[in-house]
């Protein structure tokens, strides 16, 4: 077989024994694992067994629930992400929607939003920046000259993209992307994948995806969960995408992506 | 359980492969009985029927391609369909070997050579004995047959060379037989290849269940007849 | 079992299906007819409250009607600038006073307090009473807003009939108006925005300022010139708090007189009806043409950013 990877990646976020609960209720029941940086890294698993509530924790947005609780440490690069302020750690930690979310605003303002808040004023800087994330997300070319229609004029393929745009505008380390692709039609899901591949060069990017073959087509590495009787999420397999798909090691893994179960 | 119409059409392709299989085995059989029996009208037969067995390969594969373009198999499916596309082609190649003994059955004509049967017809049996089992193997993925199928080769390789020596010497002490004594060291060659390919067959065996792509022993560098 | 189809059998029978069909029909039609008919009915009432004021009253409606100031006096002469200039200083004092606390209340009950609400500790409870609150306001009649403006701004704070206690006390008025609206347009807001703009890395005071009270403008503004209709069709809040003088006030101390109190006074003091009339059908093109101009400017919002 061929390998390109000769070449261990190093680790971006280091998870160490993580738990997280809702409530009473655990979702997440000791997660360690590495995600590789500058790779893509794909989180597969049946409904509800906690891929989403993973990413999100990343980013910290599952504190914007009153009762979440987390135990166990996410390191990024070398700092516990919770002893980092969560709005200066989503600055660096940019996040990709389900469903394609433009604010009800311009293009250019969609894009413009981030860096905006984060202190930049001058309009020219701004237009480069907005110019540079579409081209990153390959939309300038189809949108250049309708910088001032709402975003929300674009079709959902292009609304993602732009949505991906936004994110790359504060010039995050990390993409989180919580099934970027699962409500867009399989061209400008094709399109993002292809996407994604481009943008690993500069980010690390975590994929959460309901959809196998998006898996296997767009990622490196690939992260099995499953849930467990108590409905506590928990990962079962971890490793190259190529090994994941051809030869799981464990038997659920096996079951789950030969369509078996989940 | 999900998924039961993929599985009942792999069990559909799986059972076409060991149709192909008993194709393969009875030709083999009938081409050594009929080069033994100088019986040129089966010989011809032989040949025609050849056709069969490639049709069934391609049957094979048009399902095989379909099956993979409609259900996006993986992991233990992915392997097991793959390895399914090649051993249908191996088998269709042992075919081609029968059919290569009956050509020579044919060439050969009534030539009054003296000829090593036993050790021929042995080794036709010897082969197509492994290629039974080791297809057996293959479709209920018996590791342990799997490994050790190909330790027979060994045997196998020990009749060509006894044939080998014995129409070698046949040539040296006499030059006129050259050319239709050639024609006997294709025989024992092809027997010997068929041989080989069922060592291909249980690598696919421990292929699909493991993941792992090992070489098993097997003379694969000789060339081909 | 046989007893089970013999029953299904009878039970088919009795409803025939035509006729279960034919009855269902002429329900609908009659419910149908009933809808039209109140529709109708409601349509000519209006029709012909608009239409008596708008004839009767653009008799006397005319240039000099709308450019001179009342008279004062029983005989209603005069025209009526001062009040016009004096419900649009009204309108504006209001609205200056109502919109960003009711905007404020309505932010902070939604953005701030959500994880609080319903809960069993300080800030439920406050939450749970502003809202308690608001919707009696809501109910309240006008009167005692009035009642309320003049007992607190115009005798205890000493504000006397002034604009200012008239703005403070018309501003108590749409106050529920204006946070209840809010409220329900920051509610529409999907989460999707806010969550979006927090991954942005945006404070939360970003988030609530660029991405959501953008996104729920229009239905703020919609509230806001509801409110302004309210104002300028307010007397009875007025009448206690704004005095009557038709002069036009000098400041925001001075008393003044709206148009619709001054309708009220025409009518209950003077003899001229006529004029009543005038200014009532002035009135109710102001109210027209806001009505229109919040339909036309949501349309523009809504337009501008679905980008159809």
């Amino acid at each position: 077989m061929i390998d390109n990877n000769h070449v261990i990646p190093q680790t971006k976020i280091r998870v160490e024994n993580f738990n997280l609960f809702y409530g009473k209720f655990q979702a997440l029941d000791k997660i360690t694992i590495d995600i590789p940086s500058n790779q893509i890294t794909a989180i597969i698993g049946p409904s509800g067994c906690g891929k989403s509530t993973f990413i999100r924790s990343f980013n910290r947005m599952n504190e914007l629930i009153p009762s979440v609780r987390t135990e166990g440490k996410i390191i990024l690069d070398s700092k516990d992400i919770f002893e980092i302020d969560p709005v200066e750690l989503r600055k660096q930690v940019g996040m990709v929607f389900q469903r394609p979310n433009p604010f009800p605003k311009t293009i250019f303002e969609n894009i413009a939003f981030g860096p905006r808040a984060h202190g930049i004023r001058d309009h020219r800087i701004l237009e480069e920046i907005v110019e540079k994330s579409l081209r990153q997300a390959a939309l300038w070319d189809e949108v250049k000259d309708t910088l001032n229609k709402s975003g929300l004029a674009l079709s959902g393929g292009q609304q993602q993209r732009l949505c991906i745009a936004r994110a790359l505008a504060v010039e995050p380390e990390v993409i989180l992307m919580d099934e970027p692709a699962s409500a867009l039609d399989p061209i400008a899901t094709l399109k993002i994948e292809e996407l994604i591949e481009q943008l690993k060069e500069k980010y690390t990017i975590v994929i959460v995806t309901h959809n196998m073959q998006q898996a296997a087509r767009a990622s490196d590495f690939t992260l099995f969960f499953n849930m467990a009787e108590s409905r506590a999420g928990y990962l079962v397999e971890s490793g190259k995408t190529t090994d994941i798909f051809t030869n799981p090691k464990n038997e659920l893994t096996e079951q789950y992506i030969s369509g078996r179960f989940g | 359980m999900a998924r039961e119409l993929f599985e009942r059409k792999i069990k559909q392709i799986q059972d076409e492969i060991l149709l192909l299989g008993s194709m393969v085995e009875q030709a083999t059989l009938d081409s050594v009985t009929s080069f033994k029996d100088r019986d040129i009208q089966t010989a011809k037969a032989l040949i025609e029927d050849d056709q069969n067995i490639n049709d069934k390969r391609f049957a094979i594969e048009n399902a095989i391609l379909i099956l993979l373009a409609t259900q996006q198999p993986l992991a233990h499916d992915l392997r097991l369909l793959a390895a399914m596309l090649l051993v249908a082609n191996e088998l269709e190649r042992m075919g081609d070997y029968a059919k290569g003994i009956a050509n020579n059955t044919i060439r050969l004509g009534i030539s009054d050579l003296p000829i090593p049967y036993r050790d021929i017809e042995k080794m036709g049996e010897l082969a197509v004995s492994m290629l039974h089992r080791s297809l057996s193997a293959f479709i209920s993925e018996d590791i342990s047959q799997a490994l050790a199928i190909p330790h027979e080769d060994d045997e196998v390789d020990a009749l060509f060379n006894k044939c080998y020596r014995t129409i070698v010497n046949g040539m040296i002490a006499n030059p006129a037989t050259i050319d239709d004594a050639s024609l006997l060291l294709w025989v024992v060659h092809n027997l010997e290849r068929l041989a080989d390919r069922v060592v291909n067959i249980c690598e696919r065996t421990v292929f699909i269940k493991s993941g792992e792509m090992m070489e098993m022993d097997g003379s694969e560098d000789e060339v081909e007849g | 079992m046989i007893k089970d189809i013999s029953l299904a059998r009878k039970q088919t029978r009795v409803i025939d299906p035509a006729k279960n069909l034919h009855q269902r029909q002429l329900k609908q039609r009659i419910a149908f007819a009933l809808i039209w008919l109140a529709g109708i009915i409601a349509i000519t009432a209006l029709l012909f409250i608009v239409g008596y004021m708008v004839s009767n009253g653009f008799k006397v409606i005319n240039l000099e009607f709308l450019t001179t100031r009342p008279a004062g006096g029983v005989s209603g002469k005069g025209g009526i600038s001062t009040t016009i200039v004096t419900t649009i200083y009204l309108v504006l004092l209001t609205i200056t006073i109502a919109a960003p606390l009711g905007i404020g209340t309505a932010v902070f009950m939604v953005e701030y307090t959500t994880e609080y609400a319903g809960k069993k500790n300080l800030v439920g409870y406050l939450i749970n009473l502003i809202r308690t609150s608001v919707e009696i306001l809501a109910g309240v009649p006008s009167i005692i807003f009035g009642l309320f403006g003049f007992a607190v701004f115009v005798s205890y704070m000493k504000l006397k009939f002034s604009l200012l206690s008239a703005g403070l006390s018309g501003a108590c008025l749409v106050l529920p108006l204006i946070i209840r609206t809010t409220e329900e347009a920051l509610l529409t807001v999907p989460k999707s925005y806010r969550e979006g703009s927090l991954a942005l890395g945006t404070t939360k005071w970003q988030m609530i300022f660029g991405v959501v009270l953008p996104s729920a403008l229009p239905g703020i503004i919609t509230g806001i010139v509801l409110s302004v209709g309210r104002v300028i069709a307010e007397t009875a809040v007025f009448w206690v708090t704004l005095g009557g003088s038709y002069r036009l006030p000098k400041n925001l101390l001075s008393s003044g007189r709206t148009m619709a109190l001054h309708v009220y006074m025409l009518a209950s003091e003077t003899t001229a009806f006529d004029k009543a009339l005038g200014t009532s059908a002035i009135l109710i093109v102001i109210i027209i043409l806001l009505n229109l101009a919040i339909n036309i400017s949501s349309k523009q919002f809504s337009k501008k950013f679905s980008g159809k």
